[in-house]
Order: C-alpha cells, then sequence, then structure tokens
C-alpha cells in the first residue's frame, strides 16, 4: 500500500473540504473494497478521510412509508434492524448473505453502491425498491444512480448520506453465490409495489438492470407462471472465468422465479 | 506519522505509525501478538480475525487508525489466569486444527458466533465461519469443538 495522509472529520462539510482540498482524496467508509485495492496499489490516493466519525451517516430509521439507511450502515446492522425486518423482509435477507460475517461487521451499503461492482448484492435492492439515494448535494432516483460498470451518477467528492426505501407490498431477492467469494454471480430482487411491479438483476451485466419483460408479465399475472416461459438473451450479459453469459441468463430466470417465491 | 491509542488485550496502548499501516501490522509488528495470522491478501480467509469493541473483524482490512481509541482483543487476550478460554479447550479436546494456521481467526470468529447465538446448529456454525478459510481439517471436528464449547459456555 502506498501511504496517504489519514483524516477522520466529524462532519460532512468538513470531509467534503478535505475532499476538495486534496490532490487526490477518497472516502473510506467499511475499507472492504477499498484495502484490498490500495494494498494491491491499484490506486494511490493522497489522502484517505474515513467517514466513520459522522453521526448523521449512521443508522436506520422510518420516513412515511420508507425506510431510510445511513450510509454507514453495515451490512450485519440493516440485517439485524426490527424496522427493516418488519417492514421490507427482503432487504434484511440480502444483508444477512453478504460476503461473510466479518465483511458484514464492517462492509457498508454507502460503500456498496458508491463502487457499483457489477456483482454487489444491494444495487438490485436500490433499482429493485425503487429508492431515492441522497448525497450531501442533491437526491438521485435510484434508476439513475448506477451509470456503468462501477460508474455512478455521483460527481466527485460527493457523497452519500443515505438510501431510502419506499415500503413495497411485497418483495424477494435471490442470488446465487460465487462459492470462493460469496458475490452474486446473478442475484434477481422482485418487488410489488403501488406504482408497478420491478425485478432488478445484478451480477449479470455491466451494471444492473431490470428486467422489463419479466415485470410486465408479473404486472398482470403475479404468479410463477407468468414467467415460467420467459428467458433472458445472454446478449450484453458478463462472460467470465465464473460463468458464461449463456450461464448467467439462465441464471436469471431461475433466481427470478425463487426471488418470486420468497416475496409470497 | 499519526499517534494511534487503544486498549489490546484490557492494556492501553500508544503508538506512532503510518497511516497506512494496517491493524494486523500493528498487532504483529508492533506489539508482537503474532497469534492473529495472515494468510491472503485478498480479505478472505480470516486468520487475520480479532475482535474490535466485542465484534469480530478481519484486521487485515482495517487500519489501525481505524481502531482508535477501540478495544481489541487478540487470541492471545482469550486465556484468562493461565486457563484456555472454553472454545480453545474444544479445539485442543477435538482435534479442531491440524497445522494451526487458520486457527485463531477460527476461534476468535467461533466465540464471536456464541455471543450472537448460544446454541447454534451445524448449520448456521458453517454459515458463520464461511470467512474463515481452513486448508488442514475439512471443518468437521472445528464444527464438532465449536459445538462443544458451546454446550459448555451454556453450562
Ligand atoms: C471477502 C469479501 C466478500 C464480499 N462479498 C460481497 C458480496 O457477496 N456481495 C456484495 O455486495 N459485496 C461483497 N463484498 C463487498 C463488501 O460488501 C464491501 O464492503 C462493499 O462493497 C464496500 O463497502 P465498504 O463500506 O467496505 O466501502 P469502502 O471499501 O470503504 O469504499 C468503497 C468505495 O466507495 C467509496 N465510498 C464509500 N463510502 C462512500 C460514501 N458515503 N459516499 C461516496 N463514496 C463512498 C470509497 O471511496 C470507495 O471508492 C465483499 C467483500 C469482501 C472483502
Ligand atoms: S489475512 Fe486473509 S482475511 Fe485477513
Ligand atoms: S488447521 Fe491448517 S489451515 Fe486450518
Amino acid at each position: 500500500m502506498y501511504d496517504f495522509n489519514y483524516h477522520r472529520p466529524s462532519s460532512l462539510e468538513e470531509a467534503a473540504k478535505i475532499l476538495a482540498g486534496a490532490e487526490e482524496g477518497i472516502p473510506l467508509a467499511g475499507g472492504h473494497t477499498l484495502l484490498p485495492t490500495l494494498k494491491q496499489r491499484l490506486a494511490q490516493p493522497s489522502d484517505v478521510v474515513d467517514l466513520s466519525g459522522i453521526a448523521e451517516l449512521k443508522g436506520i430509521s422510518e420516513a412515511g412509508n420508507a425506510v431510510v439507511v445511513g450510509a454507514m450502515t453495515p451490512h450485519a446492522e440493516v440485517n439485524r434492524s426490527q424496522v427493516v425486518r418488519s417492514r421490507i423482509p427482503a432487504l434484511a435477507h440480502m444483508a444477512s448473505d453478504i460476503g461473510d460475517s466479518q465483511v458484514r461487521h464492517r462492509g457498508t451499503i454507502g460503500g456498496s453502491i458508491a463502487n457499483a461492482d457489477p456483482s454487489a448484492d444491494y444495487p438490485a435492492a436500490v433499482v429493485g425498491l425503487a429508492a431515492t439515494v441522497k448525497t450531501n448535494k442533491r437526491e438521485i432516483a435510484g434508476d439513475d444512480f448506477f451509470t456503468g460498470l462501477f460508474e455512478t451518477a455521483l460527481e466527485e467528492h460527493e457523497l452519500v448520506v443515505s438510501v431510502s426505501f419506499p415500503v413495497p407490498e411485497k418483495a424477494g431477492y435471490a442470488k446465487f453465490a460465487n462459492p470462493a467469494s460469496r458475490y452474486p454471480m446473478v442475484g434477481v430482487m422482485v418487488a410489488k409495489a403501488a406504482d408497478g411491479v420491478r425485478v432488478a438483476v445484478t451480477g449479470a451485466g455491466p451494471s444492473v438492470f431490470r428486467w422489463t419483460e419479466a415485470e410486465q408479465a408479473l404486472a398482470s399475472n403475479w404468479s410463477a407462471d407468468a414467467i415460467a416461459g420467459l428467458s433472458h438473451s445472454p446478449d450484453g450479459l458478463n462472460s467470465d472465468i465464473h460463468a458464461s453469459a449463456e450461464y448467467r441468463a439462465h441464471l436469471i430466470g431461475v433466481m427470478a422465479k425463487r426471488a418470486l417465491a420468497a416475496a409470497g | 506519522m499519526l499517534t494511534v491509542s487503544m486498549t489490546v488485550n484490557g492494556k492501553q496502548v500508544s503508538k506512532e505509525v503510518e497511516p497506512r499501516t494496517l491493524l494486523v501490522q500493528f498487532l504483529r509488528e508492533q506489539l508482537g501478538l503474532t497469534g492473529t495470522h495472515v494468510g491472503c491478501d485478498t480479505s478472505q480467509c480470516g486468520a487475520c480475525v480479532v475482535h474490535l469493541d466485542g465484534t469480530s473483524v478481519k484486521a487485515c482490512t482495517l487500519l489501525a487508525a481505524q481502531a482508535e481509541g477501540a478495544e481489541v482483543t487478540t487470541i492471545e487476550g482469550l486465556a484468562q489466569n493461565g486457563e484456555l478460554h472454553p472454545m480453545q479447550a474444544a479445539f485442543k479436546e477435538h482435534h479442531g486444527l491440524q497445522c494451526g494456521f487458520c486457527t485463531p481467526g477460527m476461534v476468535m470468529s467461533a466465540v464471536d458466533l456464541l455471543k450472537h447465538n448460544a446454541d447454534p446448529s451445524d448449520r448456521e456454525i458453517r454459515e458463520w465461519l464461511q470467512g474463515n478459510i481452513c486448508r488442514c481439517t475439512g471443518y468437521h471436528n472445528i464444527v464438532k469443538a465449536i459445538q462443544a464449547a458451546a454446550q459448555t459456555m451454556r453450562g
């Protein structure tokens, strides 16, 4: 790891100021993506800004018909939260199966979505549950947040503050985990809400996407029969040592059915 | 350089470190606590697991600076008055180790599991240990040891 200056500000304003003033500043959340990256010398920030001292980034609350999760909330806390378990059990379930227990003790939702790994779990919740991402500058609709491979709508030094998930009528998440890394090879969130049905797919393409054909089928008939005959095209899907595009395309159908069964 | 202060195995320590120093390097190289191992550079093996304010974490994926003000417990801090912790005793009794490289992390992870779940099923134990890799035992005796320790600790 190259050396850097370390900062631990206690407010968002202070963090933003340090980032803006640094030659190459980078925020540090749980560090479970950033530190392995730095260890491999794949990045060389001049200044690392630890967000763990900023109180307003922590915790889970209810606001109207939504559950709001602070950016610095670790996966284990999302899984254990009574609010999340009772209002959006699919989200608690997703958090319970990210990485391993120690990863879940440190890794955060803000770090996960800012990183936008094509194989991360949370993007399927942000898009599938039509969440809104609040930053220190604005609010970004979940549909507009992920813009490509490891790319988001966040501007330079813009910080994720929280993610607001509207409570759906029903939702379910299923993933086919890579047995070594635990990252999803394909993960699917299926949700039914007042404004329609969503089927969000992570792990399969360069970035999370919606499977609109399945959404339309489920909107008119919320049952396994509705999607039994559907299959997703492998065009544009990821192919790597773990799985071919064809295999991932097949998994999308299987995971969608499992997610639907979990949603009930 | 940066001064970091924390409590390690009940003792207050304060040292100068480079900001990039990992907690595991701090423990091993600056405090001489070499019971915490490093088995990978991808945050996957769990040989480095310690407790940070009572919760199991991978010390290879944490800066020493991030542990400022925290209570850290390593494998060296488990035995009390020369007596093995029930989890250590159970690993010994039930052959939960062969080469022993993974053992400190396994034990620290397992102790944390029992804090959340005093009576885990074999499946729950295996799921909890997904981040602890052992190349020797085949895990079977590790699960057995943890079951035995859980029983002892329930009393
Ligand atoms: C062994 C292992 C297994 C894993 N398995 C899975 C898995 O199954 N599924 C999965 O989804 N993930 C998995 N992960 C990733 C894990 O969930 C990470 O913790 C997560 O992706 C990043 O979160 P973090 O808090 O650690 O962020 P960090 O590593 O601290 O940061 C990641 C990036 O986001 C930026 N950032 C962080 N917080 C903010 C913020 N508030 N605003 C703006 N930018 C920010 C950082 O600058 C950095 O670029 C795994 C990780 C490991 C080590
Ligand atoms: S040394 Fe392998 S996970 Fe920490
Ligand atoms: S006993 Fe050798 S790695 Fe586990």
